[in-house]
């Protein structure tokens, strides 16, 4: 039996990379033997894409992407999620697996992203691993965004439509812009059925896509690690990086404690507390769509009220143009702005244990703001907190506009020559 | 080997023809897919005028109607109401409606045909959202102590007064828009015909 299956693998290697792919990526990639905590997001991230498109297989086959209203009044769309939840067998649990799962998604890439900011994981030459994430991260806001829309309540409709006429405040072509991604002249049908086709297909193939060119870059130029040095520098007789092990098995089994800590804390939210207080499932989305009513407060959901803030915090026309445009231009260079991190950070060491205090103090105002941004994007405007959220906006930016400036003065550690921790 | 030696030099401008003419195949190509995200003839038929009873309507109260999938406002403001739009002329940031955000015959101080009725398309001229009416004046308003009555959208905080002005220092650029709009009758209005005959 057994020499029958190693002629199969050989029949196979013949014909297909098998053995090869695998001692490439898991048995022979040799990841540095220093990963700590940190590290868990970027397998957890994965865990949750797959989570995401299983559940989102099994939801479409009991969703109806329609705005008519049915025999009581209430929209199909709307009617259809209720249906899920109610009458199909197990089809709730699958709803809050894919509900909680979107937030669990923004939470570990969020935590993935902020490792990488830690330890200099964009530094050369991994830019285009970052490029490539940042890319994902889009692609993940472009997913939750459309597929937000689906359950058809109050939040989403008015939602989609305060996006949808974000591009409407790109000078001369955006009102023309934002009838063509509505597909009508309101939020509607149109509007839904293909956020349907976006949320379902074209978007998970690009971002599954997108995650495959990641991981291939990484494996590529190699991990880099909590100490921000390249393992590779320190090679024993074999060309085997000294301060390096196989990611398989060393860190397949460390990442399913990771797996299995997630999966409880996952499961708990999924089982008892899926609205999670309003945060992940909002209150006013329990009512259907309704175009004549705004209702009395909206917004996003907490994923994106970091980058909701700064849209709002700009309130005063430059130029010809009206605040409203340069909102919108606050809105994206918030996010746009990370993908230049590689070229900003002129810092001699990769890794913050060996940066200087400068650009610690920097890192833990940028780490304040967006947490103020974040719970301000949740509350109504006041003047006050307008005017928080504009400080706080300046010094989001001044954080990566000055980092060529303070990276270079900030006075660094030397690296250590081999990684360090037991 | 260099790349330029012995280059069939009539065989590349062959290439560099048919990848051209491919290539432009390709962008014709995508023509008809993008097109077919633009409205459809069925929504652009769907925007058919709407007629409103206001005779119900009394002062100071407020109906809001459908009107291509929006909501319209149509208001019987009060004397005191009207009076309050001379003391918003120099906090608003287009007083004398300048911006194409209403038909000629809107073009005056009320915004209005007659004084007292407003129809405004009630929709934030910022993000789309819907504006509540903050019709009680002063503190109890929560918006602030001399608040002469108005909106106030929920989403991003501009306000307007009661002809449908925003207010300076806010985020929409815009006065709420003044459909047109005609009376075919006392109490009657239809929405989506001007009183110039013109649709919308």
């Amino acid at each position: 039996m057994k020499a029958q299956l190693t002629s199969l693998l050989g029949w196979v290697d013949e014909r297909f990379p098998l053995t090869s792919s695998w001692k490439a990526h898991l048995s022979e990639y040799y990841a540095p033997k220093n990963f700590n905590f940190w590290y868990f997001f970027g397998s957890l991230a994965l865990l949750v894409l797959v989570l995401q498109i299983v559940t989102g297989i099994f939801l479409t086959m009991h969703y109806k992407p329609d705005a008519a209203l049915n025999a009581s009044g209430v929209p199909v769309a709307f009617a259809s999620v209720e249906y899920i939840m109610r009458d199909v067998p197990w089809g709730w649990m699958i709803r809050y697996m894919h509900s909680t799962g979107a937030s669990a998604f923004f939470l570990v890439v969020y935590l993935h992203m902020f490792r990488g900011l830690l330890y200099g994981s964009y530094r050369k030459p991994r830019e285009l691993i970052w490029l490539f994430g940042m890319f994902i991260f889009l692609m993940l806001m472009a997913e939750a965004f459309f597929g937000y829309l689906l359950p058809w309540g109050q939040m989403s409709f008015w939602g989609a439509q305060v996006i949808v006429n974000l591009f409407s405040a790109i000078p001369l072509i955006g009102p023309d812009l934002s009838l063509w991604l509505r597909g009508d002249f309101v939020v509607g049908d149109a509007t839904l059925n293909r956020f349907f086709a976006f949320h379902v297909i074209a978007v998970p193939l690009v971002l599954v896509g997108l995650v495959a060119a990641h991981i291939l870059a990484l494996h590529e130029v190699g991990s880099n690690n909590p100490d921000g040095i390249e393992i590779k520098k320190k090679k024993d007789a074999n060309g085997i990086p000294l301060d390096g092990i196989p990611f398989h098995p060393y860190y397949t089994v460390k990442d399913i404690v990771g797996v299995v800590v997630f999966l409880m804390v996952f499961s708990v939210i999924m089982f008892f507390m899926p609205e999670f207080g309003g945060y992940f499932l909002e209150y006013n989305n329990f009512f259907p769509a309704d175009p004549l009513v705004t209702p009395p407060h909206i917004a996003p959901v907490w994923y994106f009220t970091p980058y909701y803030s700064m849209l709002r915090a700009v309130t005063v026309n430059f130029f010809w143009i009206d605040a409203k445009f340069w909102g919108v231009v606050a809105m994206g260079g918030g996010v746009v702005i990370l993908l230049f991190l590689p070229w900003l950070d002129r810092s001699p060491v990769k890794s913050i244990r060996y940066k200087g205090p400068i650009f610690k103090g920097a890192v833990a105002i940028f780490v304040a703001c967006f947490f103020i941004l974040g719970y301000l994007g949740m509350l109504a405007p006041t003047p006050m907190r307008t005017l928080v959220s504009q400080i706080c906006t300046l010094l989001y930016f001044a954080f990566f506009l000055l980092m060529p400036i303070y990276s270079q003065l900030d006075k660094c550690k030397p690296e250590p020559e081999r990684v360090t921790g037991k | 080997m260099a790349l330029d030696d012995k280059v069939d030099c009539g065989r590349r401008r062959l290439i560099v023809a048919t990848a051209t003419v491919g290539g432009v195949a390709g962008l014709a190509a995508a023509v008809p897919f993008v097109a077919s995200m633009l409205p459809s003839e069925r929504a652009r038929s769907a925007g058919a005028p709407v007629e409103v009873d206001i005779s119900k309507l009394a002062p100071g109260q407020m109906m809001t109607v459908e009107w291509r999938g929006k909501p319209v406002w149509v208001i019987n403001r009060t004397k005191e109401m009207l009076d309050s739009l001379k003391k918003t002329d120099d906090k608003v940031s287009d007083p004398q409606s300048g911006k194409h955000m209403q038909p000629e015959y809107c073009k005056n101080e009320t915004r209005s045909i007659k004084p007292e009725i407003l129809v405004a398309v009630g929709i934030c001229t910022h993000l789309g959202c819907s504006p509540t009416e903050k019709f009680k004046t002063g503190a109890e308003s929560g918006i602030e102590a001399d608040w002469p009555g108005g909106f106030f959208c929920p989403c991003h905080g501009s306000t307007f007064d009661l002809a449908g002005r925003v207010y300076k220092g806010k985020p929409a650029p815009d006065n709420l828009e003044i459909p047109a709009h005609k009376y075919l009758g006392d109490t009657k209005i239809v929405i989506g015909i001007g009183q110039d005959g013109k649709e919308a």
